[in-house]
């Protein structure tokens, strides 16, 4: 079936992408504040489903809006909210955030203009049924040594956290 | 515009795949629909089969043997007072049951009725099942968190808790029936949800007897890790009664609550027809293979009409058994029509088109109702399980024993 109104949906996603992610940082509730984070990450998973990768998408889904965002939630329901909205917030840095934002703004806009030649000039069509083993021949031949590092890492993580929760194990 | 819908006919895809969208249309409503009957024939007979195991009637005053109870309660829930409580946070309290029922509904998208009878068929099937159901949790921990009261809140982290621990043992459970599709000349997997029956009829078994014993250990797995998943009797933990009144929707009445209650009811067909697309050769007769041949299709073909038939022979059974009393009548010739509409539709049945397109649909749902009723036998026979051993179970029995047959049926795979 060939898409329908790309150009509407594109810009769809990345204004709910982008708007959910501003609430994410404005809102004084946490919850509120998680709550669009996953709406956020929705957005993000649509966007992947139109690049072709519906694997990457899904796997978006289980992962972030599926397991850790309902671990942040756990968390953030156990604290006490009434006086955390009283609290004053970490926004008094904001000189050093806005010279961080604005160097991260030049690099992107350096990247694109550099880089011009990187990136196509049209949508290629990729063969999305095949998506899923095109991601494991990556991450199991090509990079096979990265990924085992970057789960070794995560294993460290874990180890780590039992270690300094647990007072005997 | 007649041939857009009459050429749809002639094709073997799902209307999804034909980009018909008359016929997803069509399917989505019939889905929709049969899916709410489901949920209000479950609430009928999870009671009348819960007392017959407790030795009770069960409801036997609304129609005849409580028949017309689900449609009673359902009037009921409609025009009740809804009540928010005034400290509620009201947007997270009203959005969290439309989550709870969105994310049941649109997993059904994928669902493979039969080899055509799906709305769509996704390359990601099995991802996207899990994926969607997996965001039913956001809903209850909002509606627990937004009721801002003290028993919805634990109902909601103990539910995030169980449904994110048990996510884990569902997954790998998963993972190794995909596994089991990738065992073919070429040596790629699939993920879709009719590639994966496809697959189970390539290889002439079903992956829950693949590999003795493997695959019926996985299958162990995901059947347990599947109620813990829709937090049903024996890990009803959210819900407990006896300790949290109602868990997360005790804040809730009237319609949003039985928003909740179809949410749980479509949640546990959505899981029980994973099961069944996974392990139980889905929309396939039994013995698609050891019994071939024009005459066992047929005999297997006129299943779903006999079926029908004994269930109206039952039924004017009980209609000549009715209280010849007055006062009995109306209902007496309610449960004879009922039986006559069931005797229509296993005449139906027999017509040969019918037959040959429905058949894959009649053996999909047997086997989702035998899941459904193994849901109920669990409800009547466990007593439930407290927290810590319910954390016990997912995390020290059901997490090695997943990763233990992961890896046994990747060795097998590879040597047989």
């Amino acid at each position: 079936m060939a898409p329908v109104a790309t150009t509407f949906f594109f810009y769809f996603l990345s204004a709910l992408t982008v708007l959910s992610g501003v609430l994410v940082i404005t809102r004084k509730n946490p919850v509120h504040s998680a709550l669009a984070l996953i709406v956020s990450l929705l957005g993000q998973a649509a966007l992947y489903l139109m690049l072709y990768a519906p694997f990457v998408a899904g796997v978006q889904i289980i992962l972030y809006a599926g397991g850790i965002m309902v671990l942040f939630l756990f968390v953030i329901m156990l604290v006490n909210i009434e006086r955390a909205q009283k609290e004053e917030q970490f926004n008094q840095q904001w000189l050093v955030g806005l010279a961080a934002a604005v160097a991260l703004g030049a690099l992107f806009v350096l990247v694109y203009i550099k880089g011009r030649g990187l990136f196509p000039d049209r949508a290629i069509q990729m063969p999305e049924q095949s998506n899923t083993q095109q991601v494991a021949v990556l991450l199991y031949g090509n990079y096979m040594l990265a990924f085992e590092i970057a789960s070794l890492l995560l294993l460290v993580a874990v180890i780590g956290a039992v270690v300094m929760a647990k007072k005997r194990i | 515009m007649l041939d857009y819908i009459t050429s749809y006919l002639k094709s073997d895809t799902t209307p999804g795949s034909a980009g018909n969208l008359f016929w997803a249309f069509v399917y989505i409503v019939l889905i929709f629909l049969g899916l709410s009957v489901a949920v209000i024939a479950m609430n009928w007979l999870e009671r009348k089969i819960l007392a017959h195991m407790q030795v009770r009637l069960g409801p036997m005053r609304v129609g005849p043997h409580g028949l017309l109870q689900p449609i009673a309660d359902a009037l009921k829930l409609l025009i009740k007072e809804d009540i928010m409580p005034a400290e509620a946070d009201p947007f997270v309290f009203w959005v969290a049951p439309l989550i709870v029922v969105i994310t049941a509904f649109t997993v059904f998208i994928v669902v493979p009725f039969g080899p055509t009878h799906a709305v769509t068929d996704m390359n990601i099937g099995v991802l996207f099942m899990l994926g969607v159901s997996s965001l039913s949790v956001l809903g209850v921990v909002m509606a627990g968190w937004a009721s801002n009261s003290h028993y919805p809140l634990m109902g909601a982290l103990r539910s995030s808790a169980q449904m994110v621990s048990y996510e884990i043992a569902m997954g790998l459970a998963v993972v190794s029936a995909v596994l089991m599709t990738s065992l073919n000349a070429e040596g790629t997997g699939t993920l879709s949800m009719i590639g994966i029956v496809q697959a189970q009829q390539a290889q002439h078994v079903w992956f829950a007897f693949k590999f003795f014993p493997l695959g019926l250990i996985a299958f162990f797995i995901f059947a347990v890790a599947m109620v813990a998943e829709t937090n049903r009797a024996p890990f009803d933990l959210p819900e407990a009664e006896s300790e949290l009144t109602a868990g997360f929707h005790t804040e809730y009445s009237g319609f949003r609550w039985s928003l909740f209650f179809l949410a749980e009811y479509s949640a546990m067909i959505a899981v029980s027809s994973i099961a069944v697309t996974l392990w139980l050769g889905g929309w396939m007769r039994p013995f698609p293979n050891a019994l071939r041949g024009e005459t066992w299709d047929l005999l297997f073909s006129l299943i779903p009409g006999l079926t029908f038939l004994f269930l109206a022979a039952i039924t004017f059974y009980s209609t000549a058994r009715m209280p010849k009393h007055p006062y009995f009548k109306l209902q007496t010739i309610g449960l004879g029509g009922f039986g006559a509409v069931l005797a229509l539709i296993g005449v139906v049945l027999f017509i040969p088109p019918v037959r040959a397109r429905v058949q894959d649909i009649f053996w999909f749902n047997a086997k989702v109702a035998v899941s459904m009723y193994m849901y109920i036998w669990y409800r009547g026979t466990f007593p439930r399980y407290r927290f810590d051993q319910l954390m016990k179970m997912g995390w020290k029995v059901l997490l090695p024993l997943g990763i233990g047959v992961l890896i046994l049926t990747a060795i097998a795979g590879v040597l047989f």
